[in-house]
């Protein structure tokens, strides 16, 4: 645990410093929505078409976070400094997939009152506790696979291609879930918590993919 | 690619090892430092298999690279608390090294901002918080001047006490500090030997 703190800790100062990747997924979901707003050509959208978009919006900028999360690792050292220390390997899956869960959460309190501000008819207030959830969810499942992905793409020379061709079709169960999880929740008059059935799959799908990284990202790190 | 290479360091002594650019000096240090893993061949450090038993010596080597392994965003104190907290260090050592190196008044800049000859004597720094026993050196002396190699002396010198094993591209030097000397030709091993039984033809071959 006090490894995950000490490299979560010095990625949260990275950011802090260079402020490079949180305020570009941020941007990225603004200027998506805007582009929504005029593509649709509908001033408002609810239901299943404002969850989907709402979806596919925060994967791309997800996207942007997954392709950035080990860059410093890589041509900074980082990697051969963690590997020469005495500590669990896991270690860094753990801290690296908090901080980009973490920077998914700041990028949705952000994002998520713009998507209402911009497109979304009905209003968030009834949807949001059951939202929270689905979102919750799904920011693990991206956090998880994200981290994975981006360690082995890191170590390719095509990194920009190889996180979103692996990364998409891994996550394509959670972001079925998440979508249709929010769809009733973005409804007009519609449901206060999200479908059951989804939110299952959503947090079985975390949990299952949670223990196959843990298991297999110390082969990742081998040279 | 190494090959044919056989040999056994004494604790404590100073392997030196020469050869020119892409001869396997790198390549032997990374394998050595858990780095690397060997497709043949054994390799033994403090008794321990590698990299079966890598775990066993991580925190007992430390590696000065051509690549500091600190983070050019954050100052040089940021880095060093970071790396000492990764090999269970205390903060004091920290300030220790940093005295030792003259770095103290400049370790809150950003290494981004700070010269090569700073940001070495500040990787040096990093690779003996954890006092190791075995110190993998390559070319631990590039971008410092004569008052800043005196400085690290005493850390990655002879007089730290641990065993070493380093690179150079400037055989005299090399063959001053060492104790067994090994040249490298295209990955094999051209010689192994004491540095008075270095024969001056042989090493003048290796950088030919």
């Amino acid at each position: 645990m006090k490894t995950v703190l000490t490299v979560l800790r010095k990625d949260l100062l990275l950011e802090l410093r260079g402020f490079e990747t949180l305020p570009a997924m941020i941007l990225f979901s603004i200027v998506t929505f805007v582009i929504f707003h005029f593509g649709l050509n509908q001033d408002t959208i609810d239901g299943q078409l404002a969850a989907g978009v709402l979806t596919v919006t925060l994967l791309f900028a997800a996207m942007l976070g997954i392709n950035r999360l080990f860059v410093a690792e890589r041509e900074q050292g980082g990697f051969d400094a963690f590997l020469l220390a005495p500590v669990d390997r896991s270690a860094l899956l753990v801290a690296k997939a908090t901080a980009l869960f973490l920077f998914l959460v700041v990028l949705e309190v952000i994002a998520v009152p713009a998507f209402g501000l911009l497109l979304l008819g009905p209003s968030l207030g009834h949807a949001l506790p059951g939202l929270i959830a689905v979102l919750a969810l799904g920011d693990v499942a991206l956090a998880v696979i994200g981290t994975l992905v981006s360690a082995i793409a890191v170590q390719t020379r095509a990194r920009d291609l190889i996180g979103p061709i692996i990364g998409l079709p891994l996550l394509l169960p959670a972001l079925i879930g998440m979508a249709r999880g929010a769809g009733p929740l973005l409804a007009a008059h519609g449901s206060s918590s999200p479908p059951g059935r989804w939110v299952a799959i959503l947090a079985l799908y975390d949990v299952v993919f949670a223990l196959l990284s843990y298991a297999v990202f110390d082969f990742l790190l081998e040279d | 690619m190494l090959r044919d290479v056989s040999l056994q360091v004494p604790a404590g002594s100073t392997l030196a090892v020469l050869g020119r650019n892409g001869a396997g000096k790198s390549t032997l240090l990374r394998i050595l430092a858990t780095l690397l893993r060997p497709h043949a061949g054994d390799v033994l450090v403090f008794g321990e298999a590698l990299p079966r038993r890598g775990f066993a010596v991580r925190g007992r080597l430390g590696l000065l690279a051509h690549d500091p392994l600190l983070y050019r965003d954050l100052s040089g104190r940021e880095n060093l608390s970071y790396h000492a907290r990764l090999q269970g260090v205390g903060p004091e050592r920290v300030e220790e090294v940093l005295e030792v190196v003259g770095m103290r008044e400049r370790a809150d800049e950003p290494v981004r901002l700070l010269s090569r000859g700073l940001v070495q004597r500040l990787a040096v720094c990093r690779t003996v918080l954890h006092a190791p026993s075995l110190l993998l050196l390559d070319e631990p002396l590039a971008n410092l001047d004569p008052a800043a190699t005196e400085l690290v002396g005493p850390l990655i010198g002879r007089d730290s006490g641990a065993t070493r094993v380093l690179t150079s591209h400037d055989p005299p030097a090399a063959l001053a500090e060492a104790d067994i000397v090994l040249g490298l030709e295209d990955g094999r091993a051209a010689f192994v030997t004491s540095p008075d039984k270095v024969d001056p033809v042989a090493v003048r071959r290796l950088y030919a």
